[in-house]
């Protein structure tokens, strides 16, 4: 798939840019701070709904607009789907496909998949669990829309439990009974994200594991597995739902007397090792860069498998790679149906990558 | 920023629901401009709703008197009854004319967010309705209709748990196809009567 057309207003800091791309390699260039990052950042807000630079949407809206609009040409197998969303502070966000008002914003997901791999991204390594799951769950969303909604479902069953936990130790036992209700929702939607999870990590491993070798032949083997609270976890869900049950049972009191919620898929973690030793804490600034990037491309890789040919976007990367790891990525690269490239210096961009080339300064953006 | 009572009503209408800041401005300066006889029918409608209005005994819906319109229909099938969150959800199932049979409004949805646990709903009063007979009539079958959200899902659990001690009382659930995470209130009446009619079990 490929972006064919791009047109924001009132996003960061553009009052209004217009692009028109096509397949194949596009860089944006331009001094540091005229808004390359931004123009990306709303390609990838198309695909995920979310920024990879902030959690919030505020402050994506241009400073002293009410809203910002997005709107993507994405053409997928000849194709051809307008998706505009509108983002306003304070307020549900609105989504059109092909001009048709859609009923919630979720439902564009699908629609444009992109793997964008981007500074921020040093965080998947070295960053708390929250980044990592964050990253898997992305993921588990890019490969299979719905499953916005089991991350949301949960989400709210998490919220809502931990709310009762922090007030039924002062009150009766009314409470005490829809915490049993609560508990069997928090298992039935966490065992339905955990076995994705799981599944996830088992499919994407092996490609995340040669995409270090091949980025850093020199350094031990890279592996990923996922670490859950509860211990080894069986595969299927109903088994998965039943040990949840079990731990939340065993677990009550302590629960009840530290008014929070100490069993789920929110309290796991992405295990990266290189060798034998953890990556977080071990690894050295260059391993940890190559083993964000294999992450991305584990990522980017699983998804061409699954058939799907997302757009990659990278962002302001290749200033941070040494040479064998700008050659390895832009190898992976040129064979992409899109790229869309952001760099403060043209040199850095590896030669294989060259394409079209958009200049952007001073708030406009110029094809060169 | 408007000066003084302007923006005073700017501020109340802005608290409504739907009503956003600009909605709240336009809708304020329309009051400004409107007739004096207008704005006073207006006021007294505003007041008539907090004295006037009564929720109904049997069921929670907002009435007239003591017993809704619906509770004193002699044709109105005594042994079925739906439970629904909020009187809105009444009018809604009722435009599907699916449904013969009566209601149960609870208050809301089971919501630890908001401070609403059993207590805050009217959920004791569903339970003394289901153990009396009226008119020689048992209730036999209650449908949950509590909105197809978390709050509305964890609701639906716990009144399946407390009425299954009840000998002989079917408890169905609306079929599923209402979209998920929404508002029984914005399902159109096909789906929701289709819903009505395809039930399951609990
Ligand atoms: N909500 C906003 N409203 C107005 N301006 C904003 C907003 N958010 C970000 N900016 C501005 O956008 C600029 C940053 O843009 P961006 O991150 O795209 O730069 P860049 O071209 O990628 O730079 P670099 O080469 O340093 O990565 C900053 O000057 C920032 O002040
Ligand atoms: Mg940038
Ligand atoms: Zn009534």
């Amino acid at each position: 798939m490929h972006v064919r057309h791009l047109q924001v207003s009132d996003f960061r800091s553009w009052e209004l840019a217009d692009l028109a791309f096509e397949p194949g390699v596009s860089v944006l260039v331009g001094r540091n701070g005229q808004g390359k990052t931004n123009l990306v950042e709303a390609i990838g807000y198309v695909a995920t709904l979310g920024s990879h630079r902030v959690a919030t949407d505020a402050p994506l809206i241009r400073h002293g607009a009410q809203r910002a609009v997005v709107r993507a040409v994405v053409v997928n197998d000849d194709r051809e789907l307008l998706v505009e969303l509108e983002i306003t502070a304070g307020k549900a966000n609105r989504a059109r496909i092909n001009r048709g008002p859609v009923p919630r914003p979720r439902d564009v997901l699908g629609i444009l998949r992109t793997v964008l791999f981007a500074p921020e991204d040093l965080s998947l390594v070295r960053g708390d669990p929250s980044d990592r799951r964050r990253f898997l769950d992305e993921m588990l969303v890019l490969r299979a829309p719905r499953f916005a909604g089991v991350r949301s479902d949960y989400d709210r069953v998490l919220k809502q439990r931990s709310a009762l936990l922090k007030t039924v130790k002062h009150s009766r036992s009314a409470d005490l009974s829809t915490l049993d209700v609560w508990d069997g929702h928090l298992a039935k939607h966490g065992a339905e994200l955990l076995a994705a999870r799981m599944k996830l990590v088992r499919d994407m491993a092996g490609h995340v594991t040669s995409a270090y070798a091949e980025v850093a032949p020199e350094s031990r083997p890279a592996l990923i597995s996922y670490r859950s609270s509860v211990g080894e976890l069986p595969e299927d869900r109903e088994s998965i739902e039943d040990l949840l049950l079990a731990e939340l049972d065993r677990v009550r009191r302590q629960e009840i007397e530290r008014g929070v919620c100490l069993v789920g898929p929110h309290r796991d973690d992405l295990d990266l090792t290189l060798g034998e030793l953890p990556a977080k804490g071990y690894a050295s600034h260059g391993e940890s860069w190559s083993f964000a990037l294999a992450l991305r491309l584990g990522g980017y890789e699983l998804m061409r498998v699954d058939g799907i040919e997302p757009v990659l976007v990278l962002d302001d990367v290749f200033a941070e790679l040494d040479r064998g790891r700008r050659q390895q990525l832009a190898k992976v690269a040129a064979a992409a149906e899109q790229v869309l490239i952001t760099a403060a210096v043209a040199e850095d961009v590896p030669d294989e990558l060259s394409g079209a080339r958009f200049e952007v300064n001073g708030g406009e953006v110029r094809r060169v | 920023m408007y000066e003084g009572p302007v923006q005073d009503l700017i501020d109340e209408l802005g608290r409504l629901p739907g009503v956003g800041p600009k909605s709240a401005q336009r809708i304020a300066f329309h009051l400004l401009a409107t007739e004096p006889a207008d704005i006073e029918r207006l006021q007294h409608a505003l007041q008539k709703v907090k004295e006037g209005v009564v929720f109904c005994d049997v069921c929670g819906n907002v009435s007239a008197e003591t017993r809704c319109r619906i509770c004193r229909d002699p044709k109105r099938d005594l042994s079925l009854v739906c439970v629904v969150e909020e009187p809105k959800d009444v009018q809604a199932i009722e435009r599907t004319r699916e449904f013969k049979g009566r209601y149960h409004v609870l208050g809301g949805a089971l919501d630890p967010l908001s401070g609403v646990g059993p207590d805050q709903l009217r959920i004791r009063q569903l339970l003394n309705r289901i153990g009396t007979t009226t008119d020689g009539v048992d209730i036999s079958e209650v449908i949950i209709a509590t909105d197809p959200n978390t709050e509305g899902e964890a609701t639906a659990t716990y009144l399946v748990r407390m009425l299954r001690d009840f000998p002989g009382l079917t408890v169905t659930r609306l079929a599923s196809g209402l979209p998920m995470g929404g508002d029984l209130e914005f399902a159109d009446e096909l789906t929701l009567g289709r819903a009505l009619s395809g039930r399951r079990s609990m």
